[in-house]
């Protein structure tokens, strides 16, 4: 059986159509999700607004050198996924293969990193709760964002780390095929949560820095 | 369509990682800038011109048919339509 037939799926009369089928059908996908984390912005955005200086005082807390070294890690994993949506329509097992583990390798170093910047934030008494370290209005409020949004995004991430893991096993053992394209549908999903990351950057860990 | 050489992929794709990274050394450095309101607002721009690189760029929006770009449009546009509302009603109170 050749590549292009194991790759191609009923209904679809050519992998050309499945390709497009399957870009709008992540795309629509990722329409929900902009949505969902929108909701947070929102929130983000009113309580900002109304306790200028609790946010203020809040994310100076943040620590910037995690914050920067992830996004760092994220975009340079989004290359890597870039590079292996193109090298799989090119052809290129070896290639895809390689920069699918990158990927998902470059995954797992941010949630690492992540890790010991929870530690960290913990040790400090961030947590909204009775322990909580600062007082001015709305700080908590701010801590609580954190919290959540990191959270929901690491989860997003670790979805996006077992799927590329699980295509770079499957192309591996050849029990998926190097046509098709599932590569091009996980690439637009992990580069959605590298822009999340990318938005919550300045919200979290950029404001309040030179004053 | 011509298959490009690995060779290629990299360069093409490589040029927008490193405009990524040009744009976070940017954003990082001039948060420590004293520019008043200028800071949050070089900072959501920067966010949103990184957005827009890998939108375009690495999520190929830049070479998509009508009807994929249309289903990328669709959530920034509901949310557009979210943050218009709701600032219609806090910033006018």
């Amino acid at each position: 059986m050749s590549e292009v037939s194991r790759a191609l799926h009923e209904p679809w009369p050519s992998l050309a159509r499945q390709k497009e089928a399957v870009s709008f059908g992540v795309w629509a996908f990722l329409a929900s999700e902009v949505l969902f984390f929108g909701g947070l912005f929102l929130a983000y955005t009113v309580y900002r607004n109304l306790y200028p200086h609790g946010f203020v005082a809040a994310a100076r807390e943040t620590e910037v050198f995690f914050g920067a070294f992830n996004t760092g890690v994220l975009m340079t994993s989004s290359l890597t996924m870039a590079v292996a949506a193109r090298a799989a329509e090119g052809g290129m097992r070896r290639l895809t293969f390689w920069c699918l583990s990158a990927t998902g390798a470059l995954g797992v170093v941010f949630l690492i990193a992540k890790g010991f910047e929870y530690h960290d934030d913990i040790v400090n008494r961030l947590v909204p709760g009775p322990n909580f370290k600062l007082h001015e209005q709305g700080a908590e409020i701010f801590w609580a964002f954190y919290w959540i949004a990191t959270g929901i995004h690491a989860i997003h991430l670790t979805v996006g780390i077992v799927i590329v893991g699980t295509f770079a096993v499957m192309l591996r053992r050849r029990t998926a095929p190097l046509a098709g394209p599932r590569y091009e549908g996980a690439a637009l999903y992990w580069h959605l949560v590298d822009i999340i990351w990318i938005i919550l950057l300045p919200l979290l860990y950029l404001v309040g820095r030179a004053t | 369509m011509r298959e490009k050489s690995a060779r290629q992929i990299w360069k093409q794709m490589g040029i927008v990682w490193l405009a990524l990274f040009a744009l976070l050394g940017v954003t990082v450095g001039s948060a420590y800038l004293p520019l008043g309101a200028g800071n949050g607002v070089i900072s959501l721009s920067v966010a949103a011109a990184k957005a827009a690189l890998i939108a375009l760029f690495f999520m190929n929006l830049a070479r998509s048919s009508a009807l994929v770009r249309l289903a990328s449009a669709a959530g920034v546009i509901w949310l557009l339509f979210l943050f218009i509302m709701t600032a219609g009603d806090y910033l006018s109170r």
